[in-house]
């Protein structure tokens, strides 16, 4: 048996000790997992494909395609709109957005035609829905919102339906996110660096970071740089650290660091 | 495979390299030739060359010839070798530099910061370095070396932190500049959170820098013994006055200290801490900031000095650009003429004429490229 071979088989032999090991113990669940609710569409009797909604309830048989079959686009769009309207003549005070109508500049105090947006009414869900009560929705302080700025504003779901409070939420977390730059900036420990230099060292306040001016061409680099190549290059050179991968949420939050202390500077790209 | 791309400070020594060799070719007329034509394209520039260097410049105004030189080394921020190499090499390579003056100065002031965070291993390293300058050290304390013990190796090392000397006709003080009011017992801060905070530029935690009360009056009772017509040369590790207070380029007591300096005729104040090219004159104090050996500071969003001539950007690829030392020229007049040598680049002279005339005689090179 030459080393090669002993090798290979002391291998597996270790191999299946483990797999044993873990077989012999493996089904018990380390956590007490609850069976999420599936929905079970009824079969066909002709064999043909049903489709099953996300209300956990309705579904819909597709004439002329079997099971295993795939849907054309059209198709696919017939029945998706055949599905929304059981699920509409089902739950006709849920909140839906119907279909945007042409936006007006100033929205009428009063609407005088088409639904209210979002209906008014009390918001369920509908009965045996899987759906949580309460926590966030769309609407979620969109009234309170028209009750702060008097009812001449326009409706939106996405910006128009959020509270102050929601708005101080996302400053804080945004703060949060700068504050974590502010960190890794003054932390060479947390940069990776080797001999405890750290950006603040060269740049109080990230002064003469200059986020403002990239992209330039960086004569030394020879090429096109963006603010984090510069990081990176610090991080690499002066801080002696393995540069950042450019998702790394150090690099992230410094980066959110650096352009918050800009804050009111004029961006002018390319700037020497 | 190599990389084409030079860096600019490539080709700038590759220049440099071959002017060097062709002057060696050369034969005595030929050499008289290049200096001669060197020497004019360095006036024409406006340049001030280093003393060692000087044209003879006939048209000297009284007074404006040199009584003595001295030189400096300021703001080492020693790590242990071990740790960080860089900031080692930078301040051997000032030791070289002052150890090749020719005249030697008649002494080298080191501008205070040897250490980065006041330890025993960082403070003794500098020491050891610095004895091997050949001219006699002046020492002088930054908040770097203090306020992890509160400058108790410090003063084992070097002696007490403010002192005043005469040297030939000029009346020297030395001051501790960096204390600061108590910031740390209430928040039951370690030696080591209290130092680092103090590292940091740019946190409020801290306080301000003061001379504080006892060192005015140890002051106060030193100049009194002195004629107001001897030149006044004061060495403080902050700037005497009160330039951005966020970053602690700043002394708290700094109209105090003015008040005291105020009835003497001629005073110049060299301080370090700033790192970076920093020219002042308020009423008859000129003002001189170093540079400092391991990294030069940007310079403050506002309160620069109108004087200030502001030092081009540095090139963060080249360690040592933005970095230096310098010499100091004292002139029979007891004024300073201040010469930044700056590594990399062409040294530049800010004279004590610019200062005292308001900028109107003798300016420095103009900066092309000034902060952000």
């Amino acid at each position: 048996m030459t080393f090669r071979m002993k090798l290979l088989a002391g291998m597996c032999a270790l191999l299946s000790f483990v797999g044993g090991v873990a077989l012999a113990t493996s089904p018990a669940p380390t956590q007490a997992t609850t069976e999420l609710p599936r929905h079970q569409v009824p079969a066909s009797k002709d064999g043909n494909l049903v489709v099953g909604m996300c209300d956990g309830e309705t579904s819909l048989e597709v004439k002329g395609v079997k099971e295993g079959q795939k849907l054309t686009r059209e198709q696919a769009m017939r029945v998706s709109g055949d599905l929304m309207d059981a699920w509409r003549k089902k739950n006709p005070d849920a909140n839906w957005d119907p279909t945007p109508p042409p936006v007006l500049a100033q929205a009428p105090k009063q609407p005088t035609q088409g639904t209210p947006n979002p209906p008014a009414g009390v918001q369920k869900p509908a009965v045996g829905s899987s759906v949580r009560e309460g926590g966030i929705t769309a609407d979620s302080g969109g009234k309170q919102v028209r009750k702060e700025a008097g009812v001449n504003i326009q409706d939106g779901q996405t910006y128009g339906a959020f509270t102050s409070r929601d708005e101080a939420i996302w400053a804080a977390s945004t703060e949060q996110f700068v504050k974590e730059g502010h960190r890794v900036f003054h932390d060479a420990e947390a940069l990776g660096g080797t001999v405890a230099i750290s950006c603040d060292m060269c740049h109080p306040d990230a002064a003469n970071t200059h986020p403002e001016t990239y992209p330039k061409y960086q004569v030394q680099l020879g090429r096109v740089a963006l603010l984090r190549d510069m990081i990176n290059w610090c991080i690499e050179n002066p801080v002696r650290g393995i540069p950042l991968a450019d998702g790394d949420p150090r690099l992230r939050a410094m980066e959110a660091y650096i352009y918050a202390q800009r804050k009111g500077t004029k961006l002018d790209y390319g700037k020497k | 495979m190599g990389n084409k791309f030079r860096s600019i400070e490539t080709k700038h020594h590759e220049e440099r390299d071959a002017f060097f060799e062709q002057l060696q070719r050369l034969d005595r007329r030929a050499f008289l030739r290049v200096a001669g034509i060197s020497a004019g394209i360095a006036a024409g520039m406006g340049l001030r060359t280093p003393h060692g260097f000087q044209l003879v410049n006939v048209a000297e105004a009284q007074g404006t010839k040199p009584r003595f030189s001295f030189a400096y080394i300021s703001d080492t921020h020693l790590y242990e070798q071990k740790l960080n190499d860089r900031f080692v090499r930078s301040i051997l390579k000032a030791v070289d530099d002052v150890n090749g003056l020719d005249p030697q100065p008649d002494f080298v002031l080191f501008g205070g910061d040897l250490a980065q965070l006041g330890q025993a291993g960082e403070l003794k390293l500098g020491a050891q370095i610095l004895k091997s300058v050949k001219a006699p050290v002046r020492m002088m304390v930054g908040e770097h070396d203090w306020f992890l013990d509160m400058g108790e190796l410090w003063r084992d090392l070097f002696g007490a932190p403010n002192y005043a000397f005469d040297h030939k006709g000029v009346h020297f003080v030395v001051l501790n500049s960096i204390h600061e009011k108590d910031f740390w017992t209430e928040r039951k801060l370690s030696p080591m959170e209290r130092m680092k905070i103090v590292a940091g530029l740019d946190n409020g935690i801290q306080s301000r820098f003061e001379v504080g009360n006892e060192q005015r009056e140890w002051m106060r009772q030193d100049l009194a013994k002195v004629d107001k017509k001897t030149p006044i040369i004061v060495f403080s590790h902050s700037p005497l006055y009160k330039y951005y207070r966020p970053w602690n380029f700043w002394t708290d007591d700094a109209d105090e200290v003015q008040a005291l300096l105020r009835p003497f005729e001629r005073v110049t104040v060299i301080h370090g801490h700033t790192h970076q090219m920093l020219s002042n004159q308020i009423g008859n104090i000129s003002f001189h900031g170093m540079l400092s050996t391991a990294w030069p500071w940007p310079y403050a969003p506002e309160g620069l000095p109108k004087l200030t001539v502001q030092m081009n950007r540095p090139d963060p690829f080249s360690q040592f650009d933005g970095c230096g030392d310098g010499r100091m020229e004292v002139t029979e007049a007891g004024l300073v003429n201040k010469l930044y040598n700056l590594w990399e680049r062409n040294p530049i002279t800010v004279r004590a004429s610019y200062l005292t005339s308001n900028g109107k005689q003798d300016a420095p090179p103009q900066t092309k490229l000034p902060s952000y």
